[in-house]
Formats: structure tokens, C-alpha cells, sequence
């Protein structure tokens, strides 16, 4: 279970997050929704320790994250930019990465094989494509067994074969019962894949709930339009 | 740590820019060696080149390093590592590698020589230990300028300006300071501020160990009786290693308040 408490940043002048509160219990998939710049990767990435909110509270399975590092061998994050050491070969960084989770157990090979990357093995990173390294990312994201799954925009640059495949590994995770955070702009993916969506409006939680709740709330059947009505309201 | 170090050492290693590095070294330690046939000269003349180059060298190399890795060391902060770790580690696996180039590169030359016979043996390994302190320490404050400054552009331009100053304006002031006081007593004042700076300190410490500090004048001799004793020697290192020391902990105390 994850707990943020009254979380503030802000970068300079620029106020990100202004008093963010949530509770992300054990065994949901949710959706980080919000426009550019609303302020989603800044909350990931707090909830990982890389960005160190100015003020308020952080607890994970109800110890406080600060100043530790250890808390992350729960967590699989994925970046939102895949970009790798060039010199290195596909095969060398996962192996590299395993080395430095410590000999965790990992499954490499069966998402490599789902995301079809065998030709790619012995090339080095630097000679990928943007989608051929955002699978590479991917891999490395899902290789561990760990129980929370971050997931910062995982489609961009998929083809839709991989797509598909992205959305199968995702629900495969939820079976298993984990906790997974997913941002993204594509509705159709949150919607097939999420149980709640989270929208961040101007730094704060604008609405917490599930689809369902939200397309009761704004009297919308369909999820695009109920979120561009959020939108609009948030605006007005 | 240690797999950080590892690993962006093998980076480095692998990476084309080393070699060039390496093989620079290489043909000059030979051209240097059969164009002179006398081991001290070739100690003078590579002292020359070093004290600019190899500076030069470990801010750039460390820079480019530090913003080309940007992205990778996001990759490595979410997984389960100390941030200082991420960092010190990555520092020690370029400035290794740096030394390794310079070590290996000019090492083979003298080697083939045969060094081992000659005198000069330790007026060269003295040479190798400031090219490689000043490998670290150049390292380390691109580091530290890299991780202050998100804009590439400014950080390159800020860790130039700091090699030019410490390997070119530097000395122009201290001369000039030393011509406007030069009717007080300077001694003092020009053994702080050479150790002020690390390129004039290596500078100095190697000139001493060659025994031609008796072109320098009275200066001369007032540094030949400070660091030609083995206690000024034995300071003198200790102060390259504070200018490792001290960007290092820099880097540390920046690494654990920085936002990725």
C-alpha cells in the first residue's frame, strides 16, 4: 500500500504539486490522468525518492520512504524516456541491471520473447530504434517480480502488435494481485486496462474513483468524452 | 558502488574515444622518446603537455560523460542503490579509465626504452601519479558543474572557463601580483598560491624533482628547500588529494539534494 501525505513541490517559481493526499491500496491498477504538465511524472517520481518534495510524507506499507533506497526493491518503474548507455548490448544491460538488483529472480526471457527481441540481442543500444528501445524498457521494467509496477507513458512509440502485447502482460499483472500506477493519454488503453483513473488538476487530485463512477458523475457514457468534460469543468 | 564503477568503466573502456586517447599517449610517449634520446628532456616536454592536456581531458571526458549518461542515471536511481553511490561510482569509472589511457599509453613507451635501467624512473612515476591526481581531480569538479547545472550548454561552458582559468588565467595573475608587490617578501604567498591551483603545484613538483629549480632564482630556492624535502612532498600530495577530496564530497552533498 502506498500513502501520500500533503505532498508539495515545486521547481523554482513553478508550484507542481500543491498538497497532494491519495492512498493507493494493494492489488488495484490506476491511472495517473492530467493535461502537460499537470504534474504526474513529478508524483511518480516522488514516490520513487528521485524527486524530494518540499514539503509532506511519503509511506510505503506504512514506513516513511525518505532518505532510504532499500524500499525500492518493491517497485518496477518504468522511465518515460528510454535512453541506454550505447556502448552497451541489449543482452549486457539486462544482465547489468540484474546484477545490480542483487541476484533477484528475473524472467527476462519470456518478455523477450513476447516482445519478439532475440535479433536485437547482440546489438548495442545505441543502433535501436525509439520503439525497439522502449520494448528493451519494457523488459527491463517486467523482468522482476516485484509487487509495485509504476508505469510512466509505457505506449509511446509501440507498434499496435505491441500494444496488444502490453496490454495482455498488464493484466496478467493484475491477476497476480499487484499494485500498478500507469500514466498515459491514450483512453482506450487506460480504460482497458485500469480499474480507478486518478485525475491531477492544477497540482491537487481532481477526481479519485472508478470509470464507472466517473461517467456517473459526468453524466457521460463514453470515457473519453466523461474525461474532456472533467476537463472542461476544471477550467471553468 | 563498485558495480556502478564497474560497469561505466567498461562503458568507457569500449568507447572509441579512449582508444584515440590512448593512442595519443602512446605516439607521443615514442615520438618524445626516439626524437630525444634522453629521458629527462622527454620527462620536461611530456610535463609541458600534460599539465594542460590531461586537465582538459578529464573535464570534457567527465561533462560529456555525466550529461550523455542523464538518462541512464534516471534508469539507476529508481532501482534499489544509494544515489551517492550512483554518483561516486560513475566519477570513479571515467576518471579510472582517463588514468588508465594515460598510464598504459605513456607506460608502454618507456617501457620499451627501458626505463627500469635509466635514472629517470622516478621523476617519471612522479609524473604519472599528478597526471593521474589531476585526471581525478578535473573529473570531479566537471562532475560537480554537471550535476549544478541542468543546461548543457552553460555546464560545458562553465567547466571550459574553469580549466582555462586554472590552467591559463591563474598564472597570468599570479605574475602580475607578483610584479606589483614585488617590493615585499613573496615567498609565502607564491608557495600558497601555487598550492592553490593543482596544475601549478604538479607543475612545480615535477620541476623540483628534475633539479632545475636553479633557473628559478631566489623563488627557486626558497621552493627547492619546501618541496624538495620529502615533507613537501608529502604535503604536496595530501593538498592534490584535498582537490580530490573536496569536489568529491561536493558531488555527494549535491547528488542527495538534487531532484531527477
Amino acid at each position: 500500500m502506498i500513502e501520500i501525505k500533503n505532498i508539495h513541490k515545486s521547481f523554482g517559481k513553478n508550484e507542481v504539486l500543491k498538497g497532494v493526499d491519495l492512498v493507493i491500496p494493494e492489488g488495484n491498477a490506476i491511472a495517473v490522468l492530467g493535461p502537460n504538465g499537470s504534474g504526474k511524472t513529478t508524483l511518480i517520481k516522488s514516490i520513487l525518492g528521485m524527486v524530494l518534495p518540499n514539503q509532506g510524507e511519503i509511506f510505503l506499507n506504512t514506513k516513511n520512504i525518505k532518505k532510504g533506497w532499500e524500499y525500492r526493491k518493491q517497485i518496477d518503474y518504468l522511465p518515460q524516456i528510454a535512453n541506454f548507455p550505447n556502448n552497451l548490448k541489449v543482452s549486457e544491460l539486462i544482465k547489468m541491471i540484474k546484477d545490480i538488483r542483487g541476484g533477484e529472480i528475473a524472467n527476462e526471457s519470456k518478455y523477450i520473447d513476447l516482445f519478439s527481441l532475440h535479433p536485437f540481442l547482440n546489438k548495442k543500444l545505441g543502433n535501436l530504434s525509439g520503439g525497439t528501445k522502449q520494448k528493451v524498457n519494457l523488459v527491463l521494467a517486467f523482468m522482476f517480480n516485484s509487487p509495485i509496477i509504476i508505469l510512466d507513458e509505457p505506449t509511446s512509440g509501440l507498434d499496435p502488435v505491441s500494444l496488444l502485447v502490453l496490454k495482455d502482460i498488464i493484466l496478467e499483472q493484475k491477476v497476480k494481485g499487484k499494485t500498478l500506477l500507469i500514466s498515459s493519454h491514450i483512453m482506450s488503453f487506460v480504460e482497458a486496462v485500469c480499474d480507478k483513473v486518478m485525475f491531477i488538476w492544477e497540482g491537487k487530485i481532481y477526481f479519485n474513483g472508478t470509470i464507472a463512477d466517473l461517467k456517473k458523475e459526468t453524466n457521460e457514457d463514453d470515457f473519453e468524452h466523461a474525461i474532456a468534460h472533467l476537463l472542461k469543468n476544471a477550467h471553468a | 558502488m563498485l558495480k556502478i564503477l564497474k560497469y561505466s568503466f567498461y562503458d568507457l573502456i569500449r568507447s572509441r574515444w579512449s582508444y584515440v586517447y590512448f593512442a595519443f599517449y602512446l605516439l607521443l610517449g615514442f615520438v618524445l622518446l626516439f626524437l630525444n634520446n634522453d629521458v629527462s628532456k622527454a620527462v620536461i616536454t611530456l610535463m609541458n603537455v600534460i599539465i594542460i592536456l590531461v586537465p582538459l581531458m578529464g573535464t570534457m571526458f567527465g561533462i560529456m560523460y555525466f550529461y550523455n549518461s542523464k538518462e541512464f542515471t534516471e534508469l539507476l536511481l529508481a532501482q534499489p542503490l544509494k544515489r551517492t553511490s550512483i554518483f561516486i561510482g560513475q566519477y570513479l569509472g571515467v576518471a579510472t579509465s582517463l588514468s588508465l589511457s594515460l598510464i598504459l599509453g605513456l607506460g608502454i613507451p618507456f617501457l620499451v626504452y627501458g626505463i627500469f635501467k635509466s635514472e629517470a624512473i622516478l621523476d617519471f612515476s612522479l609524473l604519472l601519479v599528478t597526471g593521474g591526481f589531476l585526471t581525478f581531480i578535473f573529473t570531479a569538479i566537471s562532475f560537480y558543474i554537471g550535476l549544478s547545472n541542468e543546461n548543457r550548454i552553460k555546464g560545458f561552458g562553465y567547466a571550459i572557463l574553469f580549466w582555462l582559468f586554472m590552467a591559463v588565467i591563474y598564472d597570468g595573475l599570479f605574475l602580475i601580483s607578483l610584479i606589483l608587490f614585488e617590493e615585499y617578501p613573496l615567498d609565502t604567498f607564491s608557495l600558497i598560491a601555487s598550492m592553490a591551483n593543482p596544475i601549478d603545484l604538479s607543475r612545480i613538483l615535477i620541476l623540483l624533482k628534475l633539479d632545475i629549480s636553479a633557473l628559478m632564482g631566489y623563488t627557486g630556492a626558497v621552493f627547492q628547500k619546501f618541496f624538495g624535502t620529502s615533507w613537501g612532498l608529502i604535503v604536496s600530495l595530501g593538498v592534490l588529494f584535498l582537490w580530490v577530496l573536496i569536489p568529491v564530497l561536493l558531488i555527494r552533498r549535491k547528488a542527495l539534494k538534487k531532484d531527477f
